[in-house]
């Protein structure tokens, strides 16, 4: 009987993998320059970490992997981790000194089941998180990292999707909603459920008039905001802070020469966000997504401090981009036989190579095919060494591991 | 191929009987007394019979070990709100057996409401024997913080002191909660139902089994649900929390089969108690000894409960304190004292057709066809770990709620069971194979307790009253 793996999870051979650390190696890279630092936080978290805040929705939460520990008989239940930036505020709260800008970044898993076989359970994101400022600057810095680090992993055409949970809000608190229905009822008003939307209608007909402009229509510029200023000023001027928002963040992209496509609907799962939302698109595929959740750290009793931030979903983004270039291309250490003495010279041949920079590793006689690009015999006898190529090829005898390398010199792999 | 239905011993089983009385099955044998698991149908030959907990029934069905199966709608939910896709389908309200699911607390919590809950940043403990419909409860309510007690029974002993809440079950109407339990919200109404799985639907012509239900249905009546005890009359005594503890002793009680012994013991210890066993159900007797007070629990429930503080002592089986010590081995509980009475011995089962004498010959064996060696136990947590420890390799365990012999040979490989005389097992044509622990009422309570002084010369002249009793020097000091 084979053993199989888990259902819902996914293995990473080496192509896969080397494509991972492609584009973790451009974020990390990016995220240094930027001056953010690296964190990481443990994968079991206390499942109180996620419900005490609110922002996960039952639905979420009915999906995470809870158990209880080997001394949990309080019942306290520990999840795997089901969202990356809970605990990094978590952590911001236990280390930060008292109101300090921390600019994080993190590569990590988060866990949550799912039953169609669409997805993983166990996925990958690259996360940033800019904890402390609450300007329009701070979310546009965001967008920026996001993008560039897309850009140089080699993908084009990424297009930037922007919505603003302010607007949501004030939307859903226009037709009466309480917080607690607001995320279902946006739901299901997306999903296109008739009943719900002519439920809204009659009762506010003024304002659902306005509805479905706000949610067909997708804009290209501030303009398109500042239409609906307009209209929104007259009928509903709990609008304004929200769109006036919105219009700054918008008109700062378009002077930087961002593109972007404003798209109120794209806001789906709001419930985490207070500002901002944006989301980034590798043709239908979403591959990354982020905004402003000022309300997290505050309901987690961290004091009154803004944050916003972002990630980035490895597991699409493994299969587009194009795969990088294998490791740098092997040596293939061959002895007659494992005496002691051999052996040593062999082991003392690899040890050079490796300080020189490159890839070499024993024959170690196994059946299974290897693939190498030179292939180096180390022998007891002059001439110490045999090089040649691949197919035994230009066979050339050398005295040193010196002149070995001299004559690899110009084909260094790295 | 024969159809499979698995049918409810318990409070639904006499109406299920009427039921199938009137629909023609002439079922033998399927009434209170029920000598045997396995039902032959006069009327379809081809019909497989086999009563079970009505809690097992829902899991058995999922699972695909039976193609239909009836019980109550509560205990479909408990499985159903935790796995959304289980392979179950509901197929009929049959109508009786009804009742509903309430959140409750204790009528003397007067602060009690579910916007207060909501605020509240302290634990929220919910005791139930729904633990599944009990945390969705708890997540759709967006508590911050609740952690649940999975109980086998009694959760409406446990508010105030014990729990903030529990969800029980009662009448329709919500008056009858026992207890002192005030309802907070209702969380469904049940009735029995007949439930059958997705793929037998889906594959298995049933028509015939289906329509004589079908035809019976108008004449059922929906009688009303019998085994809510009658309420508490007299107030409970005041069962000390928090600060109130630190001197006063509190005890657990077990409920069952096993309070006659518990009394005995007690009155041999010259400790006198009232209302204990209760005919009103109350759960808080009254203990003459001065600063020790008593709750009635169900023994599998104590050893956690005495490890979350919320009693100093209890009366329960070693078996139980196994188990618990097998999930959490670094838990602080601990025997004080052998009781010697209610002995048993714990040990592992198997069917008399398997060539097996032994664990490692069952091992060995496997299954065979590369599937789970399916391990069915009330003792999870012990069968658990000797599956492990006897590297049983890729095996399952099945939770079940009692009546675990009528599990062999089809619905498991290997019991890990309480024995007496072994007659049980003998009857139902199982062997024992190994014998894992003898176990005997013990008296329980924390190791190293940081007591004040006057709990602990309480708590050790109870220990040496008790050991006296049983014939044992105390060397407790």
């Amino acid at each position: 009987m084979r053993i199989q793996k888990c259902k819902g999870t996914r293995d990473l051979p080496p192509e896969e993998m080397r494509r991972f650390r492609q584009i973790e190696g451009v974020f990390r890279n990016t995220c240094l320059k930027w001056g953010y630092q690296e964190i990481r936080t443990p994968t079991i978290e206390y499942l109180h970490l996620f419900t005490s805040t609110g922002t996960l929705t039952p639905g979420t939460l009915s999906k995470v992997y809870s158990f209880l520990d080997w001394d949990g008989w309080s019942g306290e239940r520990v999840v795997l981790r089901p969202d990356g930036t809970i605990p990094v505020a978590r952590l911001y709260i236990d280390s930060a000194t008292k109101e300090m800008l921390a600019r994080l970044f993190y590569v990590t898993n988060i866990f949550i089941f799912e039953e169609t076989g669409k997805e993983t359970r166990e996925k990958w994101q690259c996360g940033a998180e800019l904890i402390g400022a609450n300007s329009i600057s701070a979310d546009v810095e965001l967008i920026t990292i996001a993008l560039e680090t897309l850009k140089n992993t080699g993908l084009k055409n990424i297009e930037l999707k922007l919505s603003h949970a302010g607007i949501i809000r004030a939307l859903l608190t226009g037709f009466g909603l309480s917080p607690e229905e607001q995320g279902k009822v946006f739901d299901q008003i997306l999903d296109g459920n008739v009943a719900v939307l002519s439920r809204l209608k009659g009762q506010t007909p003024e304002l659902a008039r306005l509805l479905t402009p706000l949610l067909d229509l997708k804009g290209e510029s501030s303009g398109f905001l500042k239409n609906l200023k307009a209209v929104f000023n007259h009928n509903l001027p709990e609008f304004t802070p929200a769109l006036d928002n919105f219009i700054t963040i918008t008109d700062l992209l378009t002077a930087m020469g961002q593109k972007y496509e404003i798209d109120i609907a794209s806001g789906r799962g709001f419930e985490y966000y207070t500002g901002l939302i944006f989301q980034l698109f590798a043709g239908e595929l979403k591959v990354g997504g982020g905004g402003r959740y000022n309300a997290l750290i505050p309901l987690m009793g961290g004091g009154n401090i803004p944050a916003s931030g972002f990630a980035l979903y490895l597991d699409p983004l493994i299969g587009l981009i194009e795969p990088p270039r294998a490791t740098a291309e092997r040596i293939l250490i061959t002895v007659q036989d494992e005496q002691p003495g051999l052996m040593k010279s062999a082991f003392q041949a690899m040890k050079q190579l490796h300080e020189a920079g490159f890839v070499a590793s024993l024959n170690l006689n196994a059946k299974t095919k290897e693939t190498y690009k030179w292939r180096l015999e180390v022998r007891r006898k002059a001439p110490r060494f045999i090089l040649s190529g691949k197919s035994g090829k230009r066979q050339q005898e050398v005295a040193t591991i010196d002149d070995v390398l001299k004559l690899l010199g110009g084909q260094r792999a790295r | 191929m024969p159809v499979r239905i698995a049918l409810p011993k318990g409070r639904l089983l006499t109406e299920t009987a009427a039921l199938l009385e009137k629909a023609g099955w002439q079922l033998s044998g399927y009434d209170t007394s029920l000598r045997n698991y396995r039902l032959p149908s006069g009327r379809f030959p081809n019909l497989l019979v086999k009563v079970f907990q009505e809690k097992d029934i829902p899991i058995q069905v999922a699972i695909g070990n039976y193609d239909l199966g009836i019980c109550g709608l509560d205990w479909i939910e408990e499985l159903s709100v935790k796995y959304a896709n289980t392979a179950l389908m509901r197929v009929k309200n049959l109508g009786y057996g009804s009742g509903a699911l309430y959140i409750a607390g204790s009528r003397t919590q007067v602060a009690l409401s579910i916007d207060a809950l909501r605020a509240q940043d302290e634990t929220v403990r919910i005791a139930s024997e729904y633990p599944n419909i009990a945390e969705s409860f708890a997540l759709n309510l967006r508590l911050r913080r609740f952690s649940i007690y999975p109980v086998w029974g009694a959760a409406e002993a446990y508010p105030p002191e014990s729990a903030t809440l529990a969800l029980v079950s009662g009448s329709r109407d919500g008056k009858s909660l026992n207890n002192g339990l005030a309802p907070l919200n209702k969380v469904i109404d049940y009735s029995a139902f007949l439930i059958a799985n997705r793929q037998s639907w889906k594959q298995k012509d049933i028509s015939e089994i289906l329509a004589t239900l079908e035809k019976v249905r108008p004449d059922i009546k929906y009688a009303p649900s019998s085994t809510t005890p009658a309420s508490l009359k007299v107030p409970p005594p005041p069962f000390p929390i928090g600060k109130e503890a630190t001197d006063i002793v509190r005890i657990a009680l077990p409920d069952g089969h096993q309070q006659k012994f518990t009394v005995e013991l007690l009155n041999r210890a010259g400790i006198q108690i009232d209302d204990y066993p209760s005919d009103t159900g109350n759960r808080r007797p009254n203990v003459k000894l001065e600063g020790v007070v008593a709750k009635v629990i169900r023994p599998q429930d104590m050893p956690l409960q005495v490890a979350n503080g919320n009693f100093d002592m209890a009366i329960t089986g070693r078996d139980w304190l196994t188990d618990h010590l097998a999930a959490f081995p670094s838990s602080p509980v601990r025997e004080l004292l052998d009781l010697k009475f209610g002995w048993v011995r714990i040990v592992a089962v198997i069917s008399k057709n398997v060539p097996a004498d032994n664990i490692y010959a069952l091992r060995q064996q496997g299954m065979g066809d590369g599937s789970s060696i399916r391990v069915a136990s009330e003792y999870i947590n012990l069968a658990d770990k000797y599956a492990r420890e006897n590297h049983l390799g890729m095996y399952r365990i099945i939770p079940t709620w009692g009546a675990t012999e009528a599990f062999l040979p089809e619905d498991a490989d290997l019991l890990i069971e309480n024995t007496e005389t072994g007659s049980t097992i003998a009857r139902h044509n199982l062997k024992i194979i190994d014998t894992l622990f003898e176990s005997t009422a013990h008296l329980i309570g924390i190791k190293d307790g940081k007591h004040n002084r006057v709990k602990q010369a309480r708590i050790n002249s109870l220990i040496k009253m008790l050991a006296s009793a049983v014939g044992e020097k105390q060397e407790h000091t």
